[in-house]
């Protein structure tokens, strides 16, 4: 599983996929909308978690464009906000319960990532 | 408590003290006092005009038709009266004519007349012919009264200045009544004589006592010096002096009205007799003549004060009533007012909460990734994975990142359903997560606290934030009323068929009897020099009925006060007020 994390706090992205990786799951980051874009030109990613906020492109913006150019991926959410409306926004864009809160840990984030795997690969 | 303060309408002692400039439009007293003024004037001023008009108008008209009726008794009688006297009159005058005085002069020729005027007019007593020196020559009658000289006599001098003499009445020699009729004969160059008659009262009398006038009224003579003349019914027998004053001379038949010793009020008819010492009176009680019109004022009064009584009353209930309600949109129009104001203010502190929150959460997700690395490579490294000391405080971190997700959540998550969204709810799950808010004011003021859910209680559609709004409040209001180490419980059950109750019961400060009913006055507070604004309740019971529910209150002084909560299981969507859109988002 190869997944790419976008985040405008970098300290966040970095550390997040260092962990990751040492839990043998491979993981790029980017800090925003275009970076996130051009990872994609180089690699292919199974899961995106973007934050909704990021500067310039937004989350959901982000997310319609990668999914556009990659139908296959699967989207998680990350936010630090919280509020009704992007909750039922991105619920919209993802389903339900692809919308995580910061702080998230760790192995719940693994847990939701595993489910949309398994879940695309049922599906036919 | 007086009956007034129990009539007293609620309106009454309001003051808007908010209103400022506009206090005039809420001071409900003024207009109340305004409508039932203008409405009282309008109705009973035409009433009471048009009821004085037909007052006067009926009285008068009775009056006249009094008058009138007394004036043409009088005048009728006058006449008959007049006619009675001048009859006789004309028979002496026609005995004059026709005899000479020589005939005259023979006893027997007197006496023939004499017995052929009592047979034919009646009522003569005596004739007698008196000479032009003033001597009776001869007299017909009962007494012997011959040779009696007159000529030094009132009554003699006038019949001979004006050939007529008709003297009052007097008694006579047998106490019966009697009046004298004398006339004067010119025979021709300076010579005359008189013949002078005796008439008894009695036909007289007759003629006077008409029927009319014998029902409440009395009809007599009198003389110029207001002696009786005629027997009356109430004012003495005849040659008594009436307690009436002797009215003025008048050519005409008068009315007037006087007071006799009794002090009744009378209305008296009188006419001179004309050529008689006589005047006619006819004297009427005016108590009983205006009978029947006491009776018609009677009806009129009544009819009045019945009119004035249903308007008055009419008016004063419909304007109680519709200045009670304009009071009463009053009232619901400020609760709403201070309704809207505070879900602004809860509106915008949703917000900061949440930004702050956003704020938080960010960094708050970097310590935990960072600990969170620490931890992982510490686990990679075995010396450090065994170090005890190290693996609890790096879990210490990562526990407290934990915590202030929690808080950051729970915060986010309150929020986040501030707007109007019916939803299907746990009951006891809500109220824990808004004890949970309170859960470190509980804490530090030892309070024991017990929720309670009955296991028959469904989840229930409703709007998830209004409720967490209503319990905060109740149980904050409970909070301030309570002493540290103070009791609460919460009790839900189920409550008919389509109804859950949720009680909030402390054991606090209580609340008197007599602010009970008002608690849910806005800006009632027995706290405001505390903080209290007097709104928390009244928002709360708002928020309550917009959801369809209803909130009661119990007290007791010293005991406790237990809040009743009851929620319909299900609630239809409300259509939301456009305030409320942008609510905690």
């Amino acid at each position: 599983m190869k997944v790419l994390l976008v985040d405008d706090e970098h300290e966040l992205v970095s550390t997040l996929a260092e962990r990751l990786s040492f839990r043998g799951i491979q993981a790029d980051w980017a800090t925003n909308g275009e970076e996130a874009m051009r990872l994609t030109e180089k690699n292919t990613y199974d899961v995106a978690v973007l934050d909704v906020k990021i500067p310039r492109i937004s989350g959901l913006e982000l997310k319609r464009r990668l999914h556009a150019k990659i139908p296959a991926m699967k989207f998680i959410f990350m936010t630090g906000h919280g509020s009704e409306d992007e909750f039922r926004n991105c619920s919209a864009e993802t389903g339900e319960g692809c919308y995580l809160v910061k702080p998230v840990n760790i192995e719940d984030l693994i847990r939701k990532m595993n489910e949309l795997m398994n879940a695309s690969e049922v599906r036919p | 408590m007086t009956v007034w303060e129990k009539f007293k309408p609620k309106f009454w002692d309001y003051v808007d003290a908010a209103a400022g400039p506009f206090a005039h439009l809420f001071n409900f007293r003024r207009i109340w006092k305004l409508a039932v003024l203008l409405t009282a004037g309008v109705a009973l001023v035409p009433l009471v005009a048009i009821t004085a008009i037909d007052y006067q108008v009926t009285q008068k008209s009775i009056e006249s038709e009094i008058a009138l009726r007394t004036s043409r008794l009088v005048s009728n009688t006058r006449r008959a009266v007049s006619f009675f006297l001048a009859e006789r009159r004309s028979a002496l005058d026609f005995i004059v004519r026709d005899n000479s005085f020589a005939d005259l002069n023979d006893p027997e020729r007197l006496q023939a007349i004499l017995q052929n005027l009592k047979s034919t007019f009646g009522g003569f007593t005596d004739l007698g012919v008196i000479d032009p020196l003033g001597y009776q020559r001869i007299y017909a009658g009962p007494y012997r009264l011959e040779g009696v000289d007159y000529s030094e006599q009132a009554w003699y001098r006038e019949v001979l200045e004006r050939g007529i003499y008709i003297s009052d009445v007097f008694p006579g020699f047998r106490q019966v009544p009697h009046l004298i009729i004398a006339v004067k004969h010119e025979v021709g160059s300076g010579a005359h004589f008189v013949l002078r008659a005796t008439l008894d009262t009695e036909r007289f009398n007759h003629l006077i006592s008409h029927p009319e006038v014998a029902g409440g009224g009395d009809a007599f003579l009198i003389n110029r010096e207001g002696k009786l003349q005629t027997p009356s019914l109430s004012h003495g027998r005849v040659l008594d002096t009436i307690s009436l004053p002797v009215p003025a001379s008048s050519p005409n038949t008068e009315l007037i009205e006087t007071e006799d010793g009794q002090g009744q009020l009378n209305a008296v008819g009188y006419a001179y007799v004309e050529d008689t010492p006589f005047i006619l009176m006819i004297v009427k009680n005016k108590k009983e003549l205006m009978k029947p019109w006491y009776k018609t004022r009677l009806q009129l009064m009544g009819f009045l004060a019945a009119s004035i009584t249903i308007i008055l009353v009419v008016i004063l209930g419909v304007a109680t009533y519709l200045v009670n309600n304009i009071y009463l949109a009053d009232q619901k129009r400020l609760t709403m007012l201070h309704q809207v104001e505070y879900s602004n203010k809860m509106a915008t502190i949703g917000r900061l909460a949440a930004g702050v929150a956003h704020e938080i959460n960010n960094p708050l997700a970097v310590i935990n990734e960072k600990a969170g690395l620490i931890k992982d490579l510490f686990s990679m490294r075995e010396e450090c994975a065994r170090d005890e000391k190290l693996m609890n405080t790096i879990n210490a971190v990562l526990s407290s990142v934990e915590r202030c997700a929690k808080i950051t959540r729970r915060l986010l998550s309150f929020m986040r359903n501030s707007g109007v969204t019916i939803q299907r709810i746990n009951l006891g799950e809500t109220i824990h997560e808004v004890l949970a808010f309170l859960s470190k004011e509980a804490e530090y003021r030892s309070f024991h606290i017990s929720v309670h859910v009955d296991e028959d209680v469904p989840q229930i559609t409703s709007d998830q934030g209004r409720l967490q709004e209503i319990l905060l409040n109740v149980i904050n209001n409970s909070f301030a009323a309570m002493q540290d180490g103070g009791h609460l419980e919460v009790t839900v059950r189920r409550h008919k068929e389509h109804l859950v109750s949720v009680t909030v019961k402390d054991d606090g400060c209580g609340i008197p009897k007599a602010d009970l009913e008002r608690v849910f006055e806005p800006f009632f507070s027995t706290r405001t020099g505390k903080g209290g604004t007097g709104l928390g309740l009244s928002i709360t019971s708002g928020l309550v009925q917009e959801l369809g529910g209803d909130i009661s209150v119990d007290s007791e002084v010293g005991k406790g006060t237990s809040f009743t909560l009851t929620l319909p299981i299900q609630t239809e969507k409300k259509e939301k007020p456009s305030n409320e859109g942008s609510l905690g988002r």
